[in-house]
């Protein structure tokens, strides 16, 4: 067991490319952390650097208080669960998990007791002479865990271990991932691009965009105060909605209408006045106007023409368009709806798409003309130039972080081009 | 799979012609076998049957000892030969180096050399080195123009490997040299041994290089060893003689096919990995 620490972390390839940039971070002792991000950002690269699998260009890897960026990965004590699970197919079960112990010539009868253990917790006792080939899927994976576990490594390394299960599986081994973490206390660094697992998952969770980490936090933290566009983008389903804004005075004018804005959101904003923004909207942070009651005052209507309705029985997706005259062009904004899909931004005369997330009590009907209702303080303003989240400054809340001692997330703007190329 | 009739019939037929056409040499290499030297220019399948033709091969002193030297020199070629085509194929598939591309095509243009150009030379080169007529002088050449063909068989299934495995074991804490033998070689067994059996055949049928670079029982192997067949008496046709060890000679080829084809198992990388 034991800290991990990335110091200026780089990984440049020959023909020059960048997949990982200039990356810190500092896992602590028995942490939890998740590294995430849409596919090419590095991530994966990232946890294969801490491995030994793929060189340090520049920078500095601690495990425990070591310098380990010219060791082999054999010598650095860390165990990996791979996304194909890469079981040894001519071994056993018993033999996956016993590999790394015979390698390092531990008593026989020891490996069986530690073999017999991981097996109990990962309920793989009855599969223990069976190949790799006769297990299902779910088995597979849990044997390539078990594989890991029974090294009592300084830490797990894993590399998307569930995207290859079947949606229900994958939920139920997220628990068990997260079971198994808690019980042995081992430093686990997780690499996903699915951003449910990770907010579920980690402890800590370290968004990372174009090899460039872009904010590390708790789940909330990320949730709450995005510290630019891409991280108030990626993390959240349904995604947060992005309409263009300018702030005048004591409001802020949105395609849905004028939203006069609490004072703490006034300060914050206030250098931007009259400047084109991109607003940020979480779908829950709109309401039926209805149902609002004593929250009414905290925020503003407006009239919208629901178009779809989806009914989960314990929430309710309204959907509807609103258009805008306001001309907006943002860079990020656009890398960002290639990245993950989503974050459309109504352009001059054109129309946007929003989510609202509304009380299963509401009366909405599709087609109507409701009364909606949006939350002012809970509106993030974006720069659309370089992404920063003007809302979420380094006097916000999202800076203060658990104690704030590990090195700031970099803010990801727009200091430096982004790469061309993607793999 | 084939469940009409008709289709049946046709695949019967078909699998029918391919057989004869390659069992009837054989089949009457082995009737001439048991045929007593009368019998030999009869033109009948059936005439005979006499085991003196295999007591006359078996009580042949040069045989005996031209059937060693097979055994011997097709065995070392081809183990020598699987070992460096193993650890050559496995740098070409896996590591990225300058001169990979020379050293392959290199390894082709070996290859494509006919052994009748070389073979002068090489009798000259021998003499002259002093490794005329012995095993060595015949085991270089074999695995020389075995070679390749082993790397490149090889280098397809290794390529076959998920790389992951590999992975997985260096961080399991393998040395490189660990992951190779103790998950490489053992997952590429049926490329081995698709290889081992190429080059043993290569090596056991050669006729040039076993007739030309050698000249008594010290290296003789049995494809040239029967070029100087005489029979149980020099007034005698040695057809029958000839046709009884052509006949023990096919044996151990057969022998080692069905032995290490029972090793060739498709699908034996199965459950490494998902998707």
């Amino acid at each position: 067991m034991a800290q991990i620490t990335l110091e200026g972390i780089t990984k440049r390839y020959p023909d020059g490319y960048e997949a990982v940039r200039d990356m810190n971070l500092a896992i602590e002792d028995g942490e939890f952390v998740i590294l995430v991000g849409p596919s090419g950002c590095g991530k994966s690269t990232a946890l294969r650097m801490i491995a030994g699998l793929e060189d340090i260009t520049e920078g500095e890897l601690r495990i425990g208080d070591e310098v380990v960026n010219d060791r082999a990965p054999k010598d650095r004590d860390v165990a990996m669960v791979f996304q194909n699970y890469a079981l040894y197919p001519h071994m056993s079960v018993r033999e996956n998990m016993g590999f790394a112990l015979k390698l390092r010539k531990t008593d026989k009868a020891e490996i069986d007791d530690k073999v017999m253990e991981a097996a109990r917790i990962l309920d793989l006792e009855a599969h223990l002479d069976r190949k790799p080939s006769q297990l299902s899927g779910g088995q597979r994976q849990r044997v390539a865990m078990g594989r890991a576990i029974v090294r009592d490594p300084a830490a797990f390394l894993m590399d998307e271990p569930l995207s290859n299960l079947d949606a229900k599986l994958r939920v139920q081994m997220r628990t068990e991932v997260s079971r198994i973490q808690q019980r042995l206390g081992t430093t686990t660094v997780y690499v996903t691009h699915d951003q449910t697992e990770a907010m579920t998952l980690g402890d800590r969770v370290a968004v990372m965009r174009s090899g460039m980490l872009q904010q590390v936090g708790s789940p909330m933290e990320l949730y709450n105060y995005p510290l630019n566009l891409f991280v108030a983008g990626f993390i959240g389903s349904p995604a947060m909605n992005f309409m263009p804004a300018t702030v005048h005075g004591e409001s802020v004018k949105l395609p849905i209408g004028e939203v006069r804005l609490p004072q703490e959101l006034r300060e914050k904003v206030a250098r931007a006045e009259g400047k084109q923004l991109l607003a940020g909207i979480r779908p829950e942070s709109f309401e039926d106007a209805e149902l609002t009651g004593e929250a009414r005052d905290r925020g503003s209507t407006f009239q919208a023409k629901i178009e779809v309705l989806e009914s989960l029985g314990s929430e309710l997706y309204a959907h509807f368009t609103v258009t805008t005259d306001q001309q907006i062009e943002s860079q990020e904004l656009r890398e960002l709806a290639e990245d993950i899909g989503g974050g459309e931004v109504p352009m001059a005369g054109e129309e946007g798409r929003i989510v609202a997330r509304l009380d299963p009590q509401s009366n909405v009907r599709v087609g109507q003309e409701s009364e909606l209702w949006v939350e002012a303080g809970r509106i993030h303003l974006f720069d659309p130039e370089d992404g920063r989240n003007l809302t979420a400054d380094a006097t916000g809340p999202a800076a203060t972080d658990g104690g704030g001692e590990q090195p700031a997330a970099t803010d990801g703007g727009g200091e430096q081009p982004p790469p061309t190329q993607q793999q | 799979m084939h469940n009409t009739a008709k289709e049946r019939t046709l695949w019967s037929i078909g699998i029918l012609v391919v057989l004869l056409y390659a069992l009837i040499p054989v089949a009457w290499i082995t009737s001439l076998s048991f045929k007593t030297p009368e019998e030999v220019a009869d033109r009948k399948f059936f005439s005979g049957f006499s085991f003196d033709n295999y007591d006359v091969v078996f009580s042949d002193d040069t045989f005996i000892a031209a059937l060693i030297n097979s055994i011997g020199i097709a065995g070392i070629a081809t183990l020598i030969s699987i070992v460096l085509a193993a650890m050559a194929a496995y740098a070409t598939s896996r590591l990225d180096f300058t001169g990979k591309t020379l050293i392959l095509s290199g390894a082709l243009a070996v290859a494509m050399f006919p052994p009748i150009s070389i073979v002068g030379s090489l009798f000259e080169m021998w003499r002259a080195i002093g490794i005329y007529d012995t095993w060595i002088g015949l085991i270089i050449p074999y695995m020389t123009f075995t070679l390749p063909l082993a790397i490149y068989t090889l280098s397809a299934f290794f390529r076959e490997i998920p790389w992951e495995l590999e992975q997985a074991a260096q961080v399991d804490g393998a040395t490189p040299f660990q992951a190779f033998r103790k998950i490489i070689v053992p997952l590429a067994a049926p490329g081995v041994f698709t290889a081992a059996i190429l080059v043993f055949i290569f090596a056991w049928n050669d006729f040039i290089f076993a007739n030309t670079l050698t000249s008594t029982d010290a290296a003789r192997t049995v494809p040239a060893a029967l070029a100087f067949f005489t029979g149980a008496s020099q007034f005698e046709q040695p057809i029958g003689a000839i046709a009884a060890a052509s006949v023990v000679v096919t044996i151990p080829i057969i022998i080692m096919v069905l032995i290490f084809q029972r090793r060739i198992v498709a699908g034996l990388t199965a459950g490494a990995v998902k998707g």
